[in-house]
C-alpha cells in the first residue's frame, strides 16, 4: 500500500513538476513576447527586477502620465551631479554654442538622420514641470522644454521590429528604454530647463527626460540615439551602463 | 508565567504544556521567510539611506534645501545603493507575497481568531504591526515610485509628497525595528530555545 502510494505520489509530483515547469516556460515566452522581461533578468536579483518590470508594465498599460506640478513648486536649488564630459570634442562644441553639434539617430529606422539643435528646436515642443528623484534619495522639481522623443523617432521612421531605444552621451554614459517609454508623451529630448537653455551642468545641449523613472535614466550630454530589436549586442548587453554599477535597467521602482 | 510572553509566537496556550506553543506549518514557514525578507529589507534599507542620510518634508529635498532631520550618519557613496536597491526590492517582493500568503491563510483557517492566548497589549501590538505598520511601509514605498504614482497619484499626494513618503518610510521602519527588539527580548525572557524550536519544528501538539 505504502509502495503504491509512494509510486502514485512520485508520478503526481513528477507530472506536477513537469506541468509547472512547462507552464513557467510558456509564461516566460509570452512575457518576453509582450515585452515584460527586462534585459537584466538574470541572477537572484533579476527575479525582483522581472517581477517589478512585469507588474508595472501591466499596470501602466494605459500610458499613465507622471505627475506634473505648478511653477511655484519648482525647486530653487538643484545640485549638479557630476561634471560635463572632459573630452576635447565636447569642450569645443560647448565653446561654440553647440552650433556644430548633431544628434545622430540610427538603427532600426527608415531614414537615419543627423539633427542640429536648431532643427530640434523647430519641431513641436512640449513643456512639463516634473519631479526627478535620484536613486540616492534626493529630488527636485524643474520645468523642462524639449521635443518628444516619439516625434523625432517617427520622423526618422521606426521600423516594425523596434523594441528598444538606446541613447548615448559624450562621456561613457548610456541607457535605453523600451518602446512604451520611448513613445510616451512625457519622454522628452530636453534642450531647456526652467526657462533657459539647458545648462552644461544639467546636460547641455540635450538630455533625455524620462519622468516615470529615476534620475539616472535621464542621461545628459546626448550624442546619439539608436533604435534596436535587442540590447544584447550593445556594449554590456544589459541595456544600460547602470548594471555595471549594480543598478537596475528599469528604474520605475 | 502564563501571558507574560510577547506575541507573536511565544504565548502560552496551555499551562500543561510547560509554555510551549504549537504553530501550524504555514505559520512557521511564513515566519522564517518573513524573518529573512525583513533582514534583507533592513540591511538594504540602511545601505540606501547612507547615500543620503537626510530627511525632508514635502515633494522635494536635496543638500541645497532645508531638511527636516539630518541624521548623525556619514554620506556614503561607494555604490552600496546598487546592491542595496536590488536586495531591497527583491526582499520587498518576498515580504509582500509571503505576507499575503500568511494573511489569506490566517483568514481561511481562522488562525487570528483562535489565538486567544495573548493578552490585550500583545493583540493590539500584533494588529498594529500586521494591519498598520506593514501596510504603511508598502504604501510609502510605492509612493516613492514615479511609475506607480503615475497610475495612482493619490498614493503620494495624500502624504504631502515624495520626500514625505520617504520620511514616513524611515520612521515606520524604526518602529518595526523597535518591535523586533521587544519581540526577541520577550522570546528570550520566556525561554529562547524552547520558543525558537517551537517556531521551527512546531512544538507540542494541541491538547
Amino acid at each position: 500500500m505504502s509502495k503504491l502510494l509512494s509510486r502514485r505520489g512520485l508520478i503526481t509530483t513528477g507530472l506536477a513538476t513537469a506541468a509547472g515547469a512547462s507552464g513557467l516556460a510558456v509564461a516566460a515566452r509570452l512575457a518576453d513576447r509582450y515585452g515584460l522581461i527586462p534585459p537584466d533578468h538574470g541572477g537572484v536579483y533579476g527575479v525582483g527586477e522581472t517581477l517589478t518590470y512585469t507588474a508595472q508594465r501591466l499596470l501602466m498599460a494605459n500610458h499613465s502620465l507622471a505627475r506634473e506640478f505648478d511653477r511655484s513648486q519648482i525647486t530653487k536649488s538643484v545640485p549638479i551631479d557630476g561634471n560635463p564630459p572632459a573630452k576635447e570634442n565636447y569642450r569645443r562644441l560647448l565653446a561654440g554654442g553647440f552650433a556644430d553639434w548633431r544628434l545622430q539617430v540610427d538603427g532600426l529606422v527608415a531614414r537615419p538622420a543627423l539633427f542640429s539643435l536648431a532643427e530640434l528646436k523647430s519641431f513641436p515642443s512640449r513643456t512639463q514641470i516634473t519631479h526627478q528623484a535620484c536613486e540616492e534619495g534626493w529630488s527636485f522639481i524643474a520645468e523642462w522644454i524639449g521635443v518628444p522623443l516619439a516625434y523625432v523617432l517617427n520622423r526618422a521612421g521606426i521600423l516594425p521590429q523596434a523594441r528598444y531605444v538606446a541613447y548615448f552621451a559624450f562621456d561613457d554614459s548610456w541607457d535605453s528604454v523600451d518602446m512604451p517609454e520611448a513613445l510616451h508623451p512625457q519622454t522628452l529630448l530636453a534642450y531647456g530647463m526652467n526657462g533657459q537653455e539647458l545648462p552644461a551642468g544639467h546636460g547641455a545641449p540635450l538630455r533625455m527626460k524620462v519622468p516615470r523613472q529615476l534620475g539616472y535614466k535621464n542621461v545628459k550630454f546626448l550624442a546619439r540615439i539608436t533604435v534596436t530589436d535587442s540590447l544584447k549586442n550593445i556594449r554590456n548587453g544589459l541595456g544600460s551602463v547602470s548594471p555595471d554599477y549594480g543598478y537596475s535597467w528599469y528604474a520605475g521602482i | 508565567m502564563a501571558g507574560s510572553a510577547y506575541f507573536p509566537g511565544v504565548a502560552i496556550r496551555n499551562p500543561d504544556f510547560a509554555g510551549t506553543p504549537h504553530h501550524a506549518a504555514l505559520v512557521r514557514i511564513t515566519h522564517w521567510i518573513n524573518t529573512l525578507s525583513f533582514f534583507g529589507l533592513l540591511i538594504s534599507g540602511i545601505a540606501i539611506l547612507l547615500a543620503h542620510p537626510r530627511l525632508y518634508w514635502g515633494e522635494t529635498g536635496n543638500v541645497g534645501t532645508p531638511s527636516l532631520l539630518n541624521l548623525p550618519l556619514p554620506f556614503i557613496l561607494t555604490g552600496q545603493t546598487g546592491w542595496g536597491r536590488s536586495l531591497h526590492f527583491l526582499s520587498a517582493w518576498v515580504c509582500v507575497l509571503n505576507g499575503l500568503l500568511y494573511v489569506i491563510s490566517g483568514l481561511i483557517t481562522q488562525h487570528f481568531r483562535k489565538d486567544h492566548a495573548y493578552n490585550v497589549v500583545q493583540r493590539l501590538t500584533y494588529i498594529a504591526v500586521v494591519a498598520i505598520l506593514f501596510p504603511i511601509m508598502i504604501w510609502t514605498g510605492l509612493a516613492m515610485s514615479p511609475a506607480i504614482t503615475s497610475v495612482f497619484p493619490a498614493l503620494v499626494t495624500s502624504l504631502g509628497g515624495q520626500q514625505s513618503a520617504r520620511t514616513i518610510h524611515f520612521f515606520v521602519a524604526d518602529f518595526l525595528v523597535l518591535f523586533l527588539i521587544v519581540h526577541i527580548t520577550m522570546v528570550s525572557l520566556a525561554g529562547f530555545t524552547t520558543h525558537v524550536r517551537a517556531m521551527i519544528i512546531g512544538g507540542k501538539d494541541r491538547p
